[in-house]
C-alpha cells in the first residue's frame, strides 16, 4: 500500500454530483499526478461542458467546434440523433480537438467520476498525444487550427452568398468525395496561418487574372509530324508535376476552368483532410495513450485516497466497459476495438519492462526488463504511427491472450483459409497482417494523376495501381469520377493497373462532366 | 490555469443550417416519401405526432469516395477469439458478404447505404406536405363563432345559495371581525372559570371572587353579543353565465365510391379530407372523424374500408345523407358538437334522386351543420360540364346556406380551393 501523504490525502470529491468548483479541483489533482509525477506535457487545456444536443452537433461536424456548412453534415446529424433518439447507440463521453489550448468537452449528463476521468483521458492523455507525436507535429499546427476553420466557414458562407448555394455546394460535394486522395504523405506542408493564407488568396486573384496556363495552349508545341514519345511526356509530366496522388491539390493547381474561389474552395477542403490524416493513421495508438493515462491517473488517485472506493468502481466499470473486445464469433464484435488493443498492447509493455518473461527478452532485447515504463510509452507515443507500433510492439504473449488469427479471404477461392494462427510459427504473420490493417497507404487504393491529353481533349489520365487484386467498386468509382470531372471540366479517365505485373484490369473509359456544369 | 467555461448556454441547433441544407438537398426523395407516409396513413395521424420517421432512397445523397470493392482480390482478416482453427484451416464464407458474426464481419469498407432513414419534425412534415402552401395563414382564417352557454366563475358575492358558499373567505372575515370587536376568547373564559371554581372552594378573598364572577357576566354577554359567524361574514362563490365556445367537433367524411370514382380522385378527396382534419385540429380540442360511404346503399365504415375497399353500384346521394343524419342523431348532439361534413363525389347521382337530396340537405343536414363543404373531383380529364349534383347543390347553395362547392382536378388545387371555403365572407371582399 504506498503510503497517504497529507496533502493529498483527502477526498477531491465525494457524491455523484458535479459544480464547477470540483471540477476544478479534480483537473488540479489530476493535473499534479500527470504533469509532476508522470512527466505528461499536454497542451494547455480548455475544458467546455456541453449538452447532449451539443454533443450531436459537434459529432456532425467532425467533431470540430466550428465547420463550414454542408448538407452532408446535416445527413449526419439526422442520422446521429435518431440513432441516439432510438437509443441505438450512445454518445461518446467527450470530444478532444487537437487546438492548443487543447479544447475538452464533457456532457453536462456525466456524473463526477466520468468527469474526471474523461478529463483524464482527454485533457492529458490525448493531450500529450497531439502534442509529442510525430505526425501531428508534422502535420498539424495546432495553434492556428480554429483560426483557419473559422476563416474557412466566413470563406465558404461569403462564396454561398456571392455565387450561390447550389454552386459551392457542387464543389463541396466534388472536393469531399476527393478527400481521402487529398492529402499530402510525404513533404511538410507550410503551417496554416490565418493571415497567410488571406494574403496568399488575393496573390492567387492576382495571378489567376494575370497568368497563362499552358493548359489553353492551342498551339502545337513541336512539329507534329515528330513522334510523340517519352520525352513529350516526361516533360509534360514534369511541367505538371505528375504523377501526383495528391487529387485535390492538383486540381487546385492545374484544373485549368475552375474560377478562384473554387480552388480557394478545393484548398479548404483539402487542409482539412490534411488535419485529419494524422488522427487516421494513429486511432490505436492515440486510444491506447489516452487509455492508459486515465488509467493511471485514477488508480493514482484512487491509490492517494483522493477519490473514493465507489467512485473508483463506477471508474473500474465504465474502463472496462470502453476496452472490451468481443471475440469474433460474438454477435457484438464489429472488429477490433482501438481503445481495447492500444490498451493491450501498452499494459503488455508495462510488463514487458518491469517483469520480462525469457520469451519477451528475445522478442524485445531493447526494452524487456529496463523498468522505465514511461520511458518506453513516451518513445511509442512520439515516435510511432499504428502500424508501425503494432509491427513493434504486439507481443506474443498479447496475441495469445486475444487469441488472435489471421484469415486470408482470397475471392478465387471457394473458401477462406486461416492463416496463421497465436502459435510460434504464426506469430509473426499474424502481426504483420494486423500492421497492414492499419496502413492507410495500404487500406486506401493508390490513385494518381499520371497524365492529361493536352493535345486532344484535354482529358485527365489516372492510374490505380492495384495492390493484392482488389479493384475499386465500381458504382462509387463512378460517382467519384463524375465529381472529378465536374471539377476537371474534360473528362477523366481511370485505368486500373495491377502494381507487380502492369497489366491493366478495368478501365473507366472518359467519364464526362455533367452537362449542367459549365 | 485551466478554463472551464459552461458552453450549454450556448444557442443549439448549431446544425440547423446544415439541416436545411440537406432537406433542400433531398427535397425530391422526401416529399415521394412523405407523400407515402400520407398515403399509408390514417387522417386523424396526418402530423399528429411531434416528429416522423422517414426514410428515403440514398440516390442524389451518397457521399461517394475511391474505395475498395469487397468482389476482387485478396483481404487477411485478423481477429480476436480463436477456438478451434489451425493454420491451413479452411472456412466457408459466411452467407451475406458484410456485417455478420463471420471472420471479416463489420469490415469498414461494405458501407452499403440502400435506404436512408431519419425523422422530420412535425412543421417540416406539414410543411412539405402542404409542398409550401402557406399553412400558418390559416390561423388568421376564422370561422364563424361557436358558442354555447356555460357559467364561468367571476370573483365572490355577499348572497348565494349555500352549496356555493365559500368558506374559506367566511371563516377569515369571521376571524378578523372577531379579532378586531375582542370577543372574548373560549379559553379565556375557561380559565376564569377554573379560577372563580377555585376561590369558591377555599371561601378566601370574596372580594376577588365578587369581581371574576361580574367579569365573568361580562364576558359572556359580549360573546353574546358578537356572533361567531354574523350574516356579513357570508361570501359566496360568484358564477356569470358565459358563452363558451364547444370544444369539439365532429368531421363527416362523405364520399361516393362507385365505380366512376378512381383512384385518383380518392386521393384528392383523402387530401382535401387531411386539410380539413388538420384545421379542425387547430381550432378544436377533440376532432373526431366519421366515414360514410356510398354507393346506392350509404354505411359508416372505418377509415381504411373507406379509401381501399372497392364497391360496385349505382350512384344515390340522398342515402349518405340519411347515414349521416343518423349518426348524429345517435352520437353526436349537435348542441354538443360542432359538425362539419364535407362530401367528395365525381358528381354523379341519378336523377330520380336529386329532390331527395334537396329535401335532406335543406330539413336535416345543413340546419345541424356548421359548414358543408362539397368539392367535386373530376381528375385531369375533368369532363367541363356541369353535373347533377352540381347543379342541385347550387341551388341550395344560393339560398345561402353554409354550403361551399369548388371543383378540384389536380393535387395543386386542393390547398387553394380549401382555403377559398374557408375563408370567412368579410375577409374575401
Amino acid at each position: 500500500m504506498p503510503h497517504r501523504t497529507e496533502a493529498s490525502a483527502k477526498l477531491i470529491y465525494s457524491g455523484p454530483d458535479w459544480d464547477y468548483p470540483l471540477i476544478r479541483r479534480a483537473f488540479d489533482a489530476i493535473e499534479r499526478i500527470a504533469v509532476d509525477e508522470m512527466g505528461l506535457e499536454p497542451y494547455p487545456s480548455q475544458v467546455e461542458v456541453i449538452s447532449s444536443e451539443q454533443m450531436l452537433d459537434a459529432y456532425s461536424s467532425m467533431g470540430m467546434p466550428l465547420f463550414y456548412r454542408h448538407w452532408s453534415f446535416g445527413k449526419h446529424f439526422a442520422r446521429d440523433e435518431m440513432l441516439y433518439r432510438k437509443g441505438m447507440t450512445g454518445l461518446a463521453y467527450e470530444i478532444v480537438i487537437n487546438s492548443n489550448p487543447c479544447l475538452c468537452y464533457i456532457m453536462e449528463e456525466n456524473t463526477m467520476t466520468m468527469q474526471t476521468l474523461v478529463m483524464a483521458h482527454a485533457a492529458f492523455g490525448h493531450g500529450h498525444f497531439f502534442r509529442n507525436n510525430q505526425l501531428f507535429r508534422e502535420w498539424t499546427d495546432a495553434e492556428s487550427i480554429l483560426d483557419y476553420l473559422d476563416f474557412a466557414k466566413r470563406y465558404i458562407a461569403d462564396c454561398e452568398e456571392r455565387y450561390g448555394h447550389t454552386a459551392v455546394e457542387r464543389v463541396l460535394d466534388a472536393a469531399h468525395a476527393l478527400m481521402t486522395h487529398g492529402v499530402h504523405r510525404y513533404p511538410r506542408p507550410r503551417p496554416l496561418n490565418l493571415k497567410r493564407e488571406l494574403e496568399r488568396e488575393r496573390e492567387r486573384q492576382r495571378f489567376e487574372e494575370s497568368s497563362f496556363s499552358d493548359l489553353w495552349r492551342t498551339l502545337p508545341r513541336r512539329d507534329p509530324d515528330e513522334d510523340r514519345s517519352d520525352p513529350d511526356l516526361d516533360a509534360r509530366q514534369q511541367r505538371l508535376g505528375l504523377p501526383e496522388e495528391n487529387l485535390l491539390y492538383f486540381l487546385e493547381k492545374h484544373a485549368p476552368r475552375l474560377a478562384p474561389w473554387q480552388r480557394e474552395v478545393l484548398r479548404i477542403v483539402r487542409l482539412v483532410a490534411q488535419y485529419f490524416y494524422p488522427q487516421r493513421q494513429t486511432k490505436v495508438m492515440n486510444e491506447g495513450c489516452a487509455t492508459s493515462v486515465h488509467y493511471a491517473i485514477m488508480t493514482r488517485l484512487h491509490e492517494t485516497g483522493q477519490i473514493t472506493d465507489g467512485a473508483f468502481m463506477e471508474f473500474l466499470h465504465a474502463h472496462t466497459s470502453v476496452v472490451f473486445q468481443p471475440e469474433f464469433d460474438d454477435p457484438r464484435f464489429s472488429g477490433i476495438n482501438p481503445y481495447a488493443l492500444g490498451f493491450g498492447i501498452l499494459k503488455d509493455l508495462e510488463r514487458i519492462c518491469t517483469r520480462p518473461t525469457e520469451e519477451d527478452r528475445r522478442w524485445f532485447p531493447d526494452i524487456a526488463g529496463n523498468q522505465d515504463v514511461l520511458g518506453t510509452w513516451k518513445t511509442a507515443w512520439a515516435e510511432y504511427r499504428d502500424e508501425s507500433f503494432i509491427l513493434q510492439f504486439l507481443s506474443p504473449r498479447l496475441m495469445r491472450e486475444w487469441r488472435l488469427f489471421s484469415v486470408l479471404d482470397d475471392t478465387d477461392a471457394d473458401a477462406m483459409e486461416v492463416e496463421a494462427i497465436h502459435d510460434e510459427s504464426g506469430f509473426r504473420a499474424v502481426r504483420r497482417a494486423l500492421a497492414t490493417h492499419y496502413d492507410l497507404a495500404r487500406h486506401e487504393p493508390d490513385i494518381q494523376v499520371v497524365d492529361v491529353d493536352l493535345a486532344g481533349d484535354r482529358q485527365l489520365m489516372l492510374e490505380h495501381r492495384v495492390v493484392d487484386g482488389r479493384r475499386l467498386e465500381g458504382a462509387n468509382t463512378r460517382m467519384v469520377l463524375r465529381h472529378l470531372a465536374n471539377l476537371w471540366g474534360y473528362p477523366v479517365t481511370l485505368v486500373e493497373v495491377d502494381a507487380r505485373s502492369e497489366q491493366e484490369l478495368n478501365r473507366y473509359q472518359g467519364i464526362a462532366p455533367d452537362p449542367t456544369v459549365t | 490555469m485551466v478554463n472551464i467555461i459552461d458552453r450549454r448556454l450556448n444557442p443549439k441547433d448549431k446544425s440547423l443550417a446544415n439541416r436545411q441544407r440537406f432537406i433542400r438537398r433531398a427535397k425530391r426523395q422526401i416529399l415521394d416519401a412523405v407523400r407515402d407516409v400520407s398515403a399509408r396513413r390514417r387522417i386523424s395521424d396526418v402530423g399528429q405526432q411531434g416528429e416522423e420517421s422517414i426514410s428515403i432512397p440514398s440516390d442524389g445523397l451518397q457521399e461517394p469516395s475511391f474505395r475498395k470493392g469487397s468482389g476482387t482480390g485478396v483481404r487477411r482478416h485478423v481477429v480476436p477469439g480463436n477456438k478451434e482453427y489451425q493454420a491451413g484451416d479452411r472456412i466457408a464464407r459466411p452467407d451475406g458478404g458484410e456485417g455478420g458474426s463471420g471472420p471479416g464481419g463489420g469490415s469498414p469498407d461494405g458501407e452499403g447505404e440502400d435506404e436512408f432513414q431519419f425523422s422530420i419534425s412535425r412543421d417540416e412534415f406539414l410543411d412539405l406536405f402542404f409542398e409550401n402552401l402557406e399553412l400558418p395563414d390559416l390561423a388568421r382564417t376564422e370561422l364563424s363563432r361557436v358558442e354555447q352557454d356555460g357559467v364561468r366563475r367571476a370573483g365572490y358575492s355577499v348572497s348565494g345559495s349555500p352549496a356555493t358558499l365559500n368558506l374559506t373567505r367566511t371563516m377569515r372575515r369571521s376571524l378578523s371581525r372577531r379579532l378586531a370587536l375582542h370577543r372574548p376568547r373560549r379559553e379565556e373564559i375557561l380559565e376564569l372559570d377554573r379560577e372563580i371554581d377555585r376561590l369558591e372552594r377555599s371561601g378566601k378573598d370574596p372580594e376577588r371572587l365578587r369581581e371574576l364572577v361580574q367579569e365573568r357576566e361580562r364576558l359572556s354577554r359580549r360573546s353574546r353579543l358578537i356572533p361567531y359567524i354574523d350574516p356579513i361574514d357570508l361570501r359566496f362563490n360568484r358564477f356569470v353565465p358565459t358563452p363558451r365556445p364547444i370544444s369539439q367537433a365532429v368531421m363527416f367524411c362523405l364520399m361516393d365510391v362507385s365505380g366512376s370514382m378512381t383512384e385518383d380522385m380518392k386521393d384528392l378527396a383523402k387530401r382535401f379530407f387531411m386539410l380539413l382534419y388538420l384545421f379542425l385540429e387547430r381550432r378544436y380540442r377533440h376532432v373526431e372523424i366519421v366515414f360514410i360511404r356510398h354507393t346506392h346503399i350509404a354505411q359508416e365504415v372505418d377509415e381504411e374500408t373507406f379509401f381501399y375497399s372497392r364497391e360496385t353500384g349505382g350512384t344515390l346521394v340522398s342515402p349518405a345523407l340519411d347515414e349521416m343524419d343518423r349518426v348524429v342523431r345517435e352520437r353526436y348532439p349537435p348542441d354538443e358538437w360542432n359538425i362539419y361534413a364535407a362530401q367528395a363525389s365525381d358528381g354523379d347521382n341519378t336523377p330520380q334522386d336529386n329532390p331527395a337530396v334537396i329535401e335532406r340537405m335543406e330539413r336535416t343536414i345543413l340546419p345541424v351543420c356548421r359548414y358543408f363543404a362539397y368539392i367535386e373531383v373530376s381528375g385531369e380529364r375533368g369532363r367541363g360540364g356541369l353535373t347533377d349534383l352540381w347543379m342541385v347543390y347550387e341551388r341550395i347553395a344560393r339560398s345561402g346556406r353554409p354550403l361551399a362547392m369548388r371543383q378540384v382536378r389536380r393535387r395543386g388545387d386542393i390547398f387553394p380551393v380549401f382555403r377559398d371555403l374557408f375563408t370567412p365572407a368579410e375577409l374575401r371582399n
